[in-house]
């Protein structure tokens, strides 16, 4: 096979490629959402009577943010910086306090008998919250659930919760569940 | 000076461009595989809050958007400055987000609807009266994974 077939000019293919590049560069976005997930209460059917789901008193904490973005937590004003140590103390109640919420002793599967507690952190805001505001809280909030899973992780596991395989997760997630509710909005009147 | 030769006679060999093709398609496909179509055009100004403890959106191709901010300066003469929820490609309000998960809903795969999820893009300077609404009508069409877009803030302690 003497003969050579000619060379066939690739110069251009790089133009083309070039050409294709930038229209996807222009057309794509590259940004990866991140957020805080939250799940919402199914709307209750209008004519069914909303049951009052009894919660012991001492299981609920409020957090309250009203228009002028102040918070309370339970009966006392905060910072935003101490949300989280105040709900993680709520929800461990370490020295059983009988104002903080109980446990109750639920078998979960793969690791026995555990004292889960019955807290649930009520959030309620005002029409004239700021957004910034309520994010912030929600971020505070599940940053102490999240401290506590990686607690229980580490202890349990020894491991951080992030780290741990989808079974354990559910483990952690059954010991140490993520009460939130958020009240049904209320026409809160501007106090003057 | 015999060194420093003026080479005029000998033309530079041409460096061989076969290669470049071959870069610029890989940089095609990392583009097209790591990136998504651009859906909407912008029509409100979102400063998204910032959170320690954002978890991903996961499938995006499940998640409707729904935006809320004081629309963009090129509208603002013609709506004004208070803030708008933006769905799809216009302003809309907020009677009609029924409408559209319905059609949202519509378009995704039967076996998947469950799974959709609506991601809120709001403006942090957005008051929560706009948000609760949206909040209670999601409700109302049991649209109810939801999730506040937030963006990625260093932990802090």
């Amino acid at each position: 096979m003497a003969r050579k077939t000619p060379d066939i000019n690739a110069s251009s293919q790089a133009d083309i490629a070039f050409l294709l590049l930038v229209f996807f560069l222009i057309t794509t976005t590259m940004d990866v959402d991140k957020g805080i997930s939250r799940k919402l209460p199914p709307m209750p059917e209008e004519n069914q009577q909303q049951e009052e789901v009894k919660i012991n008193r001492r299981n609920i904490v409020v957090v309250k943010i009203n228009s002028q973005d102040r918070i309370m937590v339970g009966s006392t004003q905060t910072d935003v910086s101490q949300i989280k140590d105040k709900i993680v103390e709520f929800l461990t109640n370490p020295s059983d306090d009988p104002n903080k919420p109980e446990k109750e002793t639920k078998f979960i599967k793969g690791l026995g008998n555990y004292p889960v507690s019955k807290g649930v952190v009520s959030l309620q805001n005002d029409k004239g919250t700021l957004y910034n505001t309520y994010i912030q809280v929600q971020n505070e909030i599940v940053r102490a659930i999240n401290e506590l899973r990686d607690q229980f992780a580490q202890s349990h596991f020894g491991k951080k919760y992030a780290l741990l395989d989808e079974e354990r997760q559910k483990i952690v997630k059954d010991a140490i569940p993520q009460n939130i509710s958020e009240a049904e909005p209320k026409d809160v009147k501007a106090k003057k | 000076m015999g060194r420093f030769r003026k080479s005029e006679k000998k033309a530079a060999p041409a460096i061989s461009t076969a290669s470049l093709p071959d870069i610029v398609f890989m940089l095609l496909f990392f583009f097209m595989i790591s990136t998504s179509f651009r859906q909407t055009d912008k029509l409100v100004q979102v400063k998204l809050p910032a959170a320690t403890e954002n978890v991903k959106l996961e499938r995006k191709d499940l998640t409707s958007y729904i935006y809320v901010g004081s629309p963009i300066p090129a509208k603002q003469a013609q709506f004004g400055t208070d803030s708008r929820i933006q769905l799809n490609d216009s302003y809309r309000t907020v009677n009609e987000i029924r409408d559209f998960i319905a059609s949202e809903r519509e378009s995704r795969a039967e076996g998947e609807r469950d799974q959709m999820t609506v991601a809120i893009k709001s403006d942090e300077n957005v008051r929560m009266g706009i948000i609760t609404d949206i909040k209670q009508e999601l409700r109302r069409c049991s649209a109810l994974k939801i999730m506040y877009v937030a963006r990625q803030l260093e932990q802090r302690n």
